[in-house]
């Protein structure tokens, strides 16, 4: 009788989503009608999308991938001999080998797809709670230069350095301190967040474990968007399993340092994704944005010191305590350093999660690893940043991935989403979409957003519409300019961005005869 | 689909009661309820408000501001479509106008409670193997306007 076989799939929601689940129940009822010992797995993804599921098997000789599998594929797959790495048709080699994995730098997704994200031996043996072992050798200060001296900064968009943040907050004297987490993964085009969450949701914690040795604070929120039901599953169980560890609770790893870790879910807001509306939103309010000064470092949650990173922040820093600040800020380019968790999605061949040090090209991103569009017809339009995120030409992907590198071409990195388009894009309609999002999801705390986003809509529906062209063209680049000056956060301020650089690069879709039949009318 | 009981004045006290301990207990008390319901009864608004001590617009401002809280019964079944960037760029918009002539469901239009709904949601994170739909829990990728009308159970 042959020994017990090792089978991968994945349980993260994108495989989820195109069958993996069928997979599995398939694979483990054809192996009990075989009569053939198997343990199944539920790891993370490889990040490998379009290759979802992927199956692997493990062998002497190292994980064999098979992908994508349907379900009606597994009783081949064992004709084959699969699970002793036998030839197929779907049979991908070995998974570390596979030249879109070998090409990126995986530190933070280190294990994403590697190990079963809900054991903490698992966890363990591949070299978890290194850096929270490492951080409760150190006084609060030293964890926190190590961080600086990282060059990390925050990975959630607005790029402000980590350790500065984290400096604040530890020199600030009060009671009770607090470590958020914005899991609020709002913008359309990312999805690393969730991945992490879902692959490795003790990393997150880990991270978070970390930050609050480091500044002396003993509660910690994680606040995910309620889209994201299988990263919530995933946080809440592993969250139990850490309490049952001792990794958190009363005292860290027998430290007699306290933190303790709750998930709080938000409901449909996408605002939430900015800090302050994020610390509304947590202590029960309405999520409308609050002006700064008062910084959240200094008055955050209910008023007290708090970290709002986000979860890739978090989840960065056990690997620059384990390796040291020096190995991080070794990785990327300028005044961006280490790696960027690259989510490239929309119209593209191969998408995916693609963790990389920072200063990379879009074309190598899109073309390199992507292969071009789905649809085989050319790109046309790439948005690079989320809905907030300008709108880049086909010419324009020479551009590096790097804060400094994107923000002198009017365009920005954000939470480091692509979206690649086709040449069916219709430029004035995503501009027009632009301000419909804004519309619906400012918080209406300030009127450039409040009301310009509303005024923006009706303007691109008149410039789509032929009246007064000249006219209201000037009126909306008056107004984007207004909204980017005079708006509260970042959702104003930032709207503008796609608008203008969809009226900058494409404008000929601004300039088309008008249509016979009217576009639909404003909200 | 799941059934919900009605809404039941006692049983709610009893999940407020519950949660009312927590920090900042509105959000998860809400998102308790309409677990239990299926929607926030505004019946809630003066429970929530007593047990927290919070006056009632508070309470109701914070109802009112999340587009996930329904104050109504939920329709039969609610299939999310997300209609952002990413799935724009793969045909949601298409997708959406087939859905209205070849099915004749209108997206985020409500027939009544036992109608099925197809809403809008920005971005489920699928953004590689879009377009994407949440139905009760289960994300499923690569949708076109067949599959999401199969998943309301429409007649063709």
């Amino acid at each position: 009788m042959s020994a017990t076989v090792r089978i991968y799939v994945p349980i993260d929601a994108a495989a989820l989503s195109v069958g993996a689940d069928a997979v599995a129940q398939a694979i483990a009822r054809e192996a009990q009608a075989r009569g053939i010992a198997i343990e199944l797995i539920r790891n993370g993804s490889r990040g490998m999308l379009w290759l979802e599921p992927l199956v692997e098997v493990e062998t002497p000789e190292g994980r064999i991938a098979y992908g994508p599998v349907a379900a009606k594929d597994v009783p081949s797959l064992y004709e084959a001999d699969f699970q002793s790495g036998g030839a197929h048709a779907l049979l991908l080699g070995k998974t570390d080998e596979l030249d879109w994995l070998k090409r990126q730098q995986r530190l933070t997704f280190e294990r994403v797809g590697v190990t079963d994200p809900l054991s903490l031996a698992d966890y363990r043996a591949h070299d978890g709670l290194k850096g929270l072992e490492k951080a409760l050798s150190l006084s609060g200060a030293e964890i926190v230069e190590e961080v600086k001296a990282s060059g990390l900064r925050g990975r959630g968009g607005a790029g402000f350095p980590t350790g500065i943040k984290w400096k604040t907050v530890h020199d600030a004297r009060a009671t009770q301190k607090y470590i958020v987490c914005n899991a609020d993964e709002g913008d359309s085009g990312t999805f690393a967040d969730r991945m992490l969450m879902e692959g490795d949701p003790f990393l997150l914690i880990e991270g978070m474990a970390i930050a609050a040795i480091a500044v002396g604070a003993t509660k910690g929120y994680i606040y995910l968007r309620s889209e994201y039901p299988h990263a919530h599953k995933a946080l809440q169980r592993a969250i139990l399993k850490a309490r049952n560890a001792g990794l958190l609770g009363p005292s860290v790893l027998g430290s007699g340092k306290a933190f303790e870790l709750e998930v709080r879910l938000g409901a449909g807001a996408y605002i939430c994704g900015e800090e302050t509306s994020l610390l509304e939103s947590l202590e029960g309010n309405r999520a409308i944005v609050r002006a700064k000064p008062p910084i959240p470092a200094l008055q955050g949650l209910f008023g007290k010191p708090t970290i709002v990173n986000n979860v890739l922040s978090f989840a960065a820093v056990p690997w620059i305590l384990t390796h040291g600040a020096k190995a991080y800020a070794d990785y990327g380019m300028g005044r961006s350093r280490g790696t960027l968790p690259v989510q490239l999605g929309g119209n593209v061949k191969r998408g995916g999660l693609i963790e990389l040090a920072f200063g990379i090209s879009l074309r190598e991103i899109i073309e390199g690893m992507g292969g071009g569009t789905l649809s085989g017809r050319p790109i046309r339009a790439v948005q690079v940043g989320g809905p907030l995120g300008a709108y880049l030409t086909a010419k324009q992907l020479d551009t590096l991935m790097d804060y400094e590198a994107l923000a002198g071409i009017k365009a920005m990195l954000g939470h480091g989403g692509i979206v690649v388009f086709d040449d069916s894009v219709d430029m004035a309609r995503q501009a027009r979409f632009a301000f419909e999002f804004c519309a619906k999801e400012s918080c209406g705390k300030c009127t450039p957003c409040r009301i310009g986003a509303t005024r923006g809509v009706e303007l691109v529906d008149r410039i789509i519409a032929g009246t007064e062209r000249p006219k209201n063209l000037a009126v909306l680049r008056d107004l984007n300019k207004l909204m980017t000056d005079a708006s509260l956060c970042a959702m104003g301020g930032l709207t503008p961005m796609p608008v203008m650089s969809a009226l900058d690069h494409f404008f000929e879709d601004f300039d088309r005869p008008p249509a016979p039949e009217l576009p639909l009318a404003a909200e | 689909m799941a059934a919900y009981p009605a809404w039941d004045d006692d049983n709610a006290r009893l999940i407020i009661a519950g949660l009312a301990h927590l920090e900042g207990a509105t959000l998860p008390i809400l998102h308790a309820l309409q677990d239990e319901f299926g929607y926030v009864d505004p019946k809630a608004v003066p429970l929530i408000a007593e047990a927290l001590n919070l006056s009632r617009a508070d309470v109701h401002g914070t109802i009112s501001f999340y587009h996930d809280f329904r104050t109504a019964p939920p329709p039969r079944r609610i299939v999310k479509l997300c209609r952002s960037e990413a799935c724009q760029a793969l045909g949601c918009e298409t997708l959406v106008q087939e859905l209205a002539r070849e099915h004749g469901i209108v997206v985020d239009e409500h027939g009544g409670p036992d109608k099925a709904v197809v809403e809008t949601v920005y971005c489920l994170g699928n953004c590689a193997l879009g377009p994407s739909a949440l139905v009760e829990g289960e994300l499923i990728g690569r949708v076109d306007a067949d599959r999401v009308a199969a998943l309301c159970g429409a007649r063709q």
